[in-house]
């Protein structure tokens, strides 16, 4: 996370949340048909995510991550096996759940208020507006309320989409590569951001990266998942509390043993 | 970081901008000054020949105010407005519901698109004939014809813009719990919105130049039948040009008024560059 931080004060675990289920996976297949050929994406995956937990998915590019996040969101149903979360079977896409898409996902025809209210359709006006303006200050994006997305450079248009999907009050937030299109000096600040936003709120996430550091500075867990049709390799918890210390020896051992679980050498 | 984004954002909405220096003034007087050159050309050609090939721009001015005299102009541009603004509505209100919902059922399109296809290669103009024949010498045949040079592009550029949404808009609105209602009303249509006031713009062009044409045959009032009557009697090639030039402004004008729907703020995200 940014420079390297040495901290003396005691931390409380970085799992001290509750040991409750909140998600659980079992036995997802999925197979595509390509061109008339059956293409196997996920093979036999089986997860169980805690509640207010973070859980990165990580894997090469196209092994099929983002499809089990889809599954796990409802936007796609599987070949075999379900989902449930809170014990309730996902069957299609739900507003207690958000997906984070990268910052395309932004509607560019409503300005930064409209689209960090666009979920509260449901709420008395007065009630909107509070929230609208408490999720503006969260994300930093105060004095751009009238702003169209267009306008904002893509670090915002993040930060706007990490808003709408807050302002939901949702209990659990997808990402899937929500940092990928930015620059590398932006994405390290939106991850300490998201890391602040997510102690704040205590949503259980789980965050779709292909970006080895990036899941161990982030993730209570991190899922190493193979190359396609991906299964999960190992699952590496990260027991260091927040804010990494990113050059400790713990955290290098973890991190390294993610790079050795995916095949890669210590060099360059 | 916060700062950067701050003066990309102005740099970018244009709010900061310099003053409009003397070149600048140049550049946009540019197009005028050539106008104002290339009628002392004309002018000047038009009466060193003999025979009659063209009128001059003051025969031409002339010949305009005698038509606003006689109370013509007016009538003949109100005539052409009235037939354009019903046809070309009714195939929007008709082309853009029709063409939105095709585009939404991937098998519809697939069955109606080479049907489409096959008519749209035919001019309207073609459908004169036709027209007549359904609904006789007179302004309903006009208006059809408008109606006909409007409705196949409309529909086919409905149709285009639904399939070019994004789906991960499609997606956030479904997944804030969005029914289907409020997704054609919340997200479809604000999606499709830029991309349909550019087909309007481009068929409200077409629309302009069919009903000239459709005036020279099917009727006897409007700009079109007025360059056809001006040249039948009496060889009035002054009032043809006259009306010619009051095509051309008119039209102009139109396009002038449907551009700037373009720069409602939530529309323009579909034109710029990124």
């Amino acid at each position: 996370m940014g420079p390297t931080q040495i901290s003396f004060k005691e931390h409380p675990p970085a799992f001290q949340t509750s040991r409750k289920a909140k998600l659980r996976a079992e036995g997802i297949n999925m197979v595509f048909t390509r061109d008339g050929a059956a293409v196997p994406v996920l093979e036999n995956i089986n997860l169980e995510i805690r509640e207010g937990e973070f859980v990165c998915l990580l894997g090469p590019s196209g092994c099929g991550k983002s499809t089990l996040l889809n599954i796990i969101a409802g936007f796609l149903a599987p070949t075999q096996g379900q989902v449930r979360i809170d014990g309730e079977l996902v069957q299609g896409p739900d507003s207690r759940r958000i997906f984070v898409f990268q910052e395309r996902g932004v509607f560019p025809w409503l300005t930064v208020e409209g689209n960090i209210g666009f979920g509260l359709f449901r709420l008395p006006r007065s009630e909107r507006e509070q929230r609208i303006a408490r999720y503006v200050r969260l994300v930093g994006l105060q004095g751009f309320e009238r702003t169209y997305p267009h306008e904002l450079s893509g670090g915002m248009k993040q930060r706007l989409e990490v808003a709408r999907a807050l302002a939901v009050n949702p209990d659990m937030l997808f990402l899937d590569e929500p940092f990928g299109a930015l620059d590398s000096i932006t994405r390290l600040t939106m991850r300490r951001e998201l890391l602040r936003i997510w102690e704040a709120e205590r949503k259980t996430v789980v965050f779709v990266t292909h970006d080895i550091d990036e899941a161990a500075q982030l993730a209570d867990r991190v899922v190493v998942m193979t190359a396609r049709p991906a299964r999960i390799r190992r699952i590496v918890e990260i027991d260091i509390p927040h804010p990494r210390d990113i050059s400790s020896p713990r955290y290098l051992k973890l991190r390294d043993s993610i790079f050795e679980e995916i095949g890669l050498a210590h060099n360059v | 970081m916060f700062f950067n984004d701050c003066v990309s954002v102005l740099k970018r909405s244009g709010r900061i901008r310099k003053g409009l220096s003397p070149a600048k003034l140049l550049v946009r007087l540019r197009p005028w000054l050539f106008l104002g050159s290339l009628m002392v050309v004309w002018q000047f050609g038009a009466g060193r020949q003999s025979t009659h090939i063209l009128p001059g721009p003051l025969s031409v001015a002339a010949g305009i105010v005698e038509l606003a005299q006689r109370g013509l102009l007016l009538r003949y541009i109100v005539a052409s407005l009235f037939r354009v603004t019903w046809g070309f509505s009714l195939a929007a209100v008709l082309a853009i519901p029709v063409g939105l919902t095709i585009g939404s059922y991937r098998r519809w399109e697939m069955a109606l698109n080479p049907l489409l296809q096959v008519l749209r290669p035919i001019s309207p103009l073609a459908w004169i004939p036709i027209s007549i024949l359904w609904f006789g010498v007179g302004d309903v045949a006009a208006i059809f014809l408008i109606f006909l040079a409007s409705f196949l592009p409309l529909t086919v550029s409905a149709m285009n813009a639904v399939a070019g949404i994004a789906p991960v808009h499609i997606h956030a609105g479904q997944n804030f719990g969005l029914g289907r209602a409020q997704l054609i009303y919340r997200v479809l249509f604000p999606a499709v919105t830029p991309q349909l006031i550019v087909a309007l713009r481009i068929t409200l062009g077409i629309a302009w130049l069919v009903v000239v044409a459709a005036e020279m045959i099917a009727v006897n009032s409007g700009l079109g039948f007025l360059i056809v009557d001006a040249r039948n009697a009496g060889n009035r090639y002054d009032l043809v040009v006259a009306g010619m030039v009051m095509i051309g402004v008119i039209g102009l004008l139109l396009d002038t008024g449907m551009r700037s729907l373009e720069q409602i703020e939530s529309v323009r995200w579909g034109y710029s560059e990124d």
